[in-house]
């Protein structure tokens, strides 16, 4: 062990962690907004909603996120979309767990009680008003599990970006190794980073389950 | 007040209501009894458009419910009719992530814009009504059934409703829990509040009710003031269902 | 910049087909060692030694809690440093095989506690011993149970096989890539691997759908 090398690169790779947290976040909020519009549209009756919804969970799961990465990064270019590396990150990352969140999100507003529709529109609220007020606080109880499933794979899932050239925690680990030759220690001390961050995203998901069901 | 004429609903294959025609008239209590799977409940959420019927009309309050209006405008048309109309579910349907106050005071203040403070002090009055003061700030998941289903009373009352709607409000309370909630409904018959009221509880719908309606099948078979139908039945359906209840 | 033009991928179906083929390889030897490792990681996770069980725990949860990529750079970039060489295609096997014999063995471990409890006495009152009771009699009930959570593993597999063309190998994605580094059309060709990924997930999920629908019947 060289801890010589891991003291002088450490607060790079502090740094570069930050960016993968960044980029998580990001991409989770993204993911989130097109978790919930697929869901709607995917319960909607309307078929020009529903179908489009339906196709892009089932292309976004169906293939390789990070197929789906270099796609928009390099092949972006051809059709008019030329993103820097993170913001193309982002985007790709966004995208890719938005189809996930869709079906865990379709999963939550399903498991909530029929009646509590019924209920909202005998009141006299429309479909829209119900949706807001009554069904979706209930379906984020039943969503924090999923989504903080879905959150991990994300952050994990974050290091596919290197391979566009972000400079987050792989691929620093990666450069440093191509400069220094010490392939094990710069990777475990990557790999310490990751499991912080995940043993973080984690505590804070089981405080917020906690939190929702002693509310139920 | 209330009027159904020849109303018919079928599910699939299966015809459920087969030319249902009642009136209620302001301040009149309906009571409708009848075997499990007879269509009450079809006919009950058919006045509030829970459910859609086939053919037939339906009239609240001189408004036709089920007017042959298409998109936007006739959920707007319908949205209007169900505030005027209270329902009060076998299930409460309680909304489980709002406390007693916010289950009540929602609609109003979300439908009829009325101020908070407003709501709640009406609210309040309700509580009273039902019996629940002490419960304002509780959770659904923290009552007894009959105390959810009170509530559950008190929100619908809550909207200033024109006609109560009740199926089998009961059923899913402990024996002796019944009571606690059938003396509500009775409370509200002494202010003649026009109500129709699915039930299983003879004794209570011969108390309460000014007309008592024996539904089989999808049909009316028999109907008349309670009197008349418990203790002096004209038909062998209603007999053989009476002698099945009270056995 | 020229308009899209997928004719070119068809000039290039020999790379592809190579590169499908590859992935096919990858992906089969990598399943299988997922499945047989999975099996010794679950009983390990829930055996009577305490050291063995944290043990067990604590591999699983560096395993679950870095990135793929990470541990394929370990094996394949780190390895060497102490002496171990691997070809890319072995590394990238290795590399996911192990990744997902742990996500297998989290499965199986909760089908295995699942039926363990009543069957595990009415086994052992027969005078079964508690190995031959997990054999012949929990291990092929759980199995049962488990089956649609570890087809949806596999399926993560298949498409976080992708990875792997980082460390060089020649499958589907670097054979894309192969063809884009001549053809500089980097849309066709990754789209053209999109679609070939996005059948060979479809006709694994049919497949796996099969083999719920037998196993359940054969309950
Ligand atoms: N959404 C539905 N789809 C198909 N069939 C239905 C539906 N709702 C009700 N039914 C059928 O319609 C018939 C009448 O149901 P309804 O709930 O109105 O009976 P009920 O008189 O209220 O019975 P109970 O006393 O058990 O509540 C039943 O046979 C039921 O199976
Ligand atoms: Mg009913």
């Amino acid at each position: 062990m060289d801890y010589d090398l891991i003291g002088r690169v450490f607060v790079y790779f502090a740094m570069a962690a930050g960016i993968t947290v960044e980029l998580s976040f990001l991409s989770m909020c993204l993911g989130l907004g097109l978790g919930l519009t697929g869901a709607l549209c995917k319960l909607s009756p309307n078929r020009w909603l529903e179908m489009p919804a339906r196709l892009y969970v089932s292309v976004f799961r169906g293939t390789p996120c990070l197929i789906q990465l270099f796609v928009i990064y390099f092949g972006g270019p051809q059709i008019g979309l030329q993103l820097e590396p993170f913001p193309a990150g982002v985007l790709g990352l966004g995208i890719n767990i938005g189809a996930y969140m869709t079906e865990s999100i379709r999963g939550a507003i399903l498991a909530v009680e029929r009646g509590q529709m019924e209920a909202a529109r005998s009141l006299g609220l429309s479909k829209s008003r119900a949706m807001v007020k009554v069904i979706l606080p209930q379906a984020a109880c039943l969503m924090v599990r999923p989504l903080g499933v879905n959150t991990i794979a994300l952050i994990k899932g974050s290091s596919l970006v290197s391979a566009i050239s972000v400079l987050e925690l792989t691929y620093t680990a990666h450069r440093y190794i191509s400069s220094t030759y010490r392939p094990f220690e710069l990777f475990i001390l990557a790999a310490l980073f990751y499991l912080l961050i995940i043993s973080i995203a984690s505590f804070f998901i089981r405080k917020l389950d906690q939190r929702f069901v002693l509310l139920m | 007040m209330v009027k159904v004429i020849n109303v018919c609903k079928r599910f699939g294959p299966h015809e459920v209501l087969k030319g249902i025609s009642l009136e209620v008239r302001r301040g009149q209590i309906l009571v409708i009894i009848g075997p499990s799977g007879s269509g009450k409940s079809t006919l009950l959420r058919a006045i509030n458009h829970l459910e859609a019927v086939d053919d037939g009309e339906i009239w609240v309050d001189g408004v036709r419910v089920n007017r042959p209006l298409k998109g936007l405008k006739f959920e707007k048309h319908i949205n209007k009719i169900r505030q005027d109309l209270g329902m009060v579910f076998q299930q409460f349907n309680l909304f489980p992530h709002m406390t007693v106050m916010e289950n009540i005071t929602m609609a109003p203040m979300l439908l009829k814009k009325i101020p908070r403070k407003a709501a709640e002090e009406k609210a309040c009055g309700l509580l009273e009504k039902v019996d629940l003061m002490d419960k304002v700030n509780y959770y659904p998941a923290q009552l007894s059934g009959g105390q959810k289903q009170r509530v559950a009373i008190a929100r619908a009352l809550a909207m200033e409703p024109k006609v109560m709607l009740f199926d089998e409000v009961t059923s899913a309370l402990d024996p002796e829990l019944i009571g606690e909630v059938n003396k509500v409904m009775k409370k509200l018959a002494e202010e003649h509040m026009t109500m129709l009221i699915v039930t299983h509880e003879m004794r209570f719908a011969a108390e309460v009710a000014d007309h008592v309606i024996f539904m089989a099948d999808g049909v009316i078979v028999e109907e008349g003031p309670p009197r008349q139908l418990f203790f002096n039945s004209s038909h062998e359906r209603t007999q053989r269902f009476l002698a099945e209840v009270f056995k | 910049m020229t308009g899209l033009d997928f004719s070119v991928v068809l000039d290039y179906y020999p790379v592809m087909l190579a590169g499908l083929m590859w992935t096919s390889i990858l992906c089969a030897c990598a399943i299988a060692l997922s499945l047989v490792g999975g099996v010794p990681l679950a009983l390990a996770g829930i055996s009577r030694n305490r050291i063995l069980r944290s043990a067990t725990g604590f591999f699983i949860w560096v395993f679950r809690g870095t990135p793929l990529l990470l541990q394929l750079f370990l094996i394949y970039f780190g390895l060497p440093q102490v002496g171990i060489y691997l070809s890319p295609i072995v590394s990238g096997i290795i590399g996911l095989g192990i990744h997902y014999a742990v996500y297998n063995s989290d499965v199986m471990r909760a089908g295995i506690v699942a039926v363990e409890t009543g069957q595990h006495e009415a086994s052992r009152s027969l005078g079964l011993s508690r190995a031959q009771t997990m054999r012949k009699v929990i291990i092929p009930q759980a199995l049962r149970n488990v089956t649609p959570a570890l087809g949806n593993n596999l399926i993560a597999l298949l498409k976080e096989s992708a990875l792997v063309s980082i460390i060089t190998v020649p499958e589907l994605t670097l054979a894309a890539q192969r063809a884009i580094s001549e053809t500089f059309r980097p849309f066709e060709f990754y789209l053209a691997a999109g679609v070939i990924y996005y059948d060979i997930n479809y006709f694994l999920e049919l497949g796996l759908k099969r083999v719920e629908l037998k196993t359940a019947l054969s309950r």
